[in-house]
């Protein structure tokens, strides 16, 4: 039962969290003041929402792990077999390897690395 | 009904025998998809409970005061009282937030840790799903936990809580190449992404040992960027008390404020659950030589003690993490990621694939 099992955990989490959310929902008391549906801000009063224009500061970082997360999805299934294939599998490693640390290079020297 | 605890593997046939005695197969598969559904969710809840419980002590102790220590005998229930609290807090969702998201959030970071957590082998035949590609299938799963992070932030439309998401997702995706490049390790040695097929591999000698000194800094870098992963230990920015209040939850009340707090912990578990299967042999005993006294002794002690004494040996340590390390800073933190252990975890692989091609590994 592995596939099924899937399902199962997927379902568990349902029924945990709404569970408890629709039990808390029935039993907890409630109360209305103006003050509490406010976003917290340290008790100053609130200017503006938070949905506006914001840098991103790791939208480099994250065109960069697109690229190194592809490659480990490509580089599991090489590990898997590396012990039965031996010398060519370790050289065609070694290849991949200098262009993805070249890749790594590039980034760095660009200073995409680097927090803004 | 043949039981064994050192092999589930008869206890889980004769259950299901007993069960096809009675019933149609269709109806076994439900009945026993509900009994391991009520065996983990119990699971999941205590566990929560004792790692949030182990916190407080383990912080009280290094901070040299007493925690959590009248409810109960040396308080033990504490947790289960914070529970029952804020099981009767009331929920509420700020005025201007995004009611759905809000609401999903929490549902997502659950389901991804739940998912993860049902794929661990606990001991010889005790694993509700054992795929063909388990590491691969954990680190897919948890992968998901940051997008219910980012909702809850952006939803949330809270202006720390924005911060602290987009905090947490820098940090999540960066530290993920440096845990699968580290778990990689462990698949050339053993051949296999099978996590029972991985602990058997380490029945003569975990692979820490055996895999000399390239798979102790594999261990050493998956420690670091499982706990950066978690949003815990000295990289827990995302939540960062001082400068955030709370992070990307700030506005989550009760429950779901606690499913959060929950799902960190599972999370902790999860990342050293899985450094001790792929590291320090799941619930293989230590051995040290071939059939000595020592050897005899160690296995009298059941699988699933190991286990679990493995896996609070490493929660413990990422937990003095926490309460000895001063918080990073967004800019170090993402140097420490990029320029140091991801290029060091590169040039593992290479070692690691040297050492196992020349068959220099035990």
């Amino acid at each position: 039962m592995s596939s099924e099992s899937l399902l199962l955990f997927f379902v568990l989490g349902l029924v945990l969290v709404g569970g408890a959310v629709v039990f808390s929902t029935f039993a907890a008391p409630k109360s209305w003041n103006k003050a509490k549906f406010e976003p917290y801000e340290c008790g100053i009063p609130v200017k503006d929402g938070a949905w506006t224009q914001f840098n991103v500061g790791y939208y480099l970082f994250s065109i960069i792990y697109l690229v190194f997360d592809v490659e480990i999805v490509f580089i599991y299934p090489w590990g898997t077999v590396m012990k039965d294939i031996g010398m060519s599998a370790f050289i065609e490693i070694i290849i991949f390897f200098i262009i993805l640390g070249l890749g790594l290079a590039y980034a760095w020297k660009k200073k995409a690395l680097k927090w803004v | 009904m043949a039981f064994s605890i050192y092999d589930f593997s008869s206890f889980t046939q004769s259950i299901h025998q007993l069960l096809s005695g009675v019933m149609s197969p269709a109806w076994v598969l439900v009945s026993e998809l509900v009994l391991v559904g009520l065996v983990f969710l119990m699971f999941y809840a205590l566990l929560g409970l004792a790692l949030v419980y182990l916190e407080r002590r383990v912080c009280a102790f290094i901070q040299n005061r007493l925690g959590p220590n009248r409810v109960g005998p040396q308080g033990i229930f504490q947790t289960i009282a914070d529970l029952i609290k804020l099981l009767f807090k009331e929920i509420f969702i700020i005025k201007n937030a995004d009611k759905f998201l809000f609401n999903l959030a929490p549902f997502i970071v659950i389901i991804a840790s739940m998912m993860a957590i049902g794929a661990l082998p606990f001991a010889k035949g005790l694993h509700a799903m054992d795929f063909n590609i388990g590491v691969f299938y954990i680190l897919a799963v948890t992968s998901l936990g940051v997008v219910g992070i980012l909702l809850a932030g952006w939803s949330s439309n809270s202006k720390y809580s924005l911060l602290g998401a987009m905090r947490s997702g820098a940090q999540i995706i960066s530290y993920e190449l440096s845990v699968g490049l580290s778990m990689l390790a462990i698949i050339i040695f053993s051949g296999s992404m099978q996590l029972s097929v991985i602990v058997e591999s380490q029945a003569n000698g975990w692979w820490i040992f055996k895999g000399h000194i390239p798979a102790f800094i594999s261990f050493v870098i998956f420690l670091i960027a499982a706990t950066a992963e978690t949003n815990r230990g000295p990289f827990d920015l995302a939540e960062a008390e001082s400068e955030l209040t709370a992070g990307f939850h700030t506005e989550y009340s009760g429950i779901r404020f606690a499913f959060f707090f929950l799902a960190e912990y599972m999370n902790m578990f999860l990342a050293a659950a899985l450094a001790t299967t792929l590291f320090l042999g799941g619930w293989m005993p230590l051995h040290f030589g071939v059939d000595t006294q020592f050897n005899h002794i160690m296995d009298f002690v059941p699988p699933v003690v190991w286990f679990f004494g493995k896996t609070f040996f490493v929660i413990y340590i990422i937990m003095l993490f926490k309460w000895t390390f001063p918080r990073l800073r967004i800019d170090q933190l993402l140097t420490l990621e990029w320029k140091y252990l991801l290029p060091i975890n590169l040039f593992n692989i290479v070692l690691i694939a040297f050492l196992v091609m020349m068959g220099w590994h035990f």
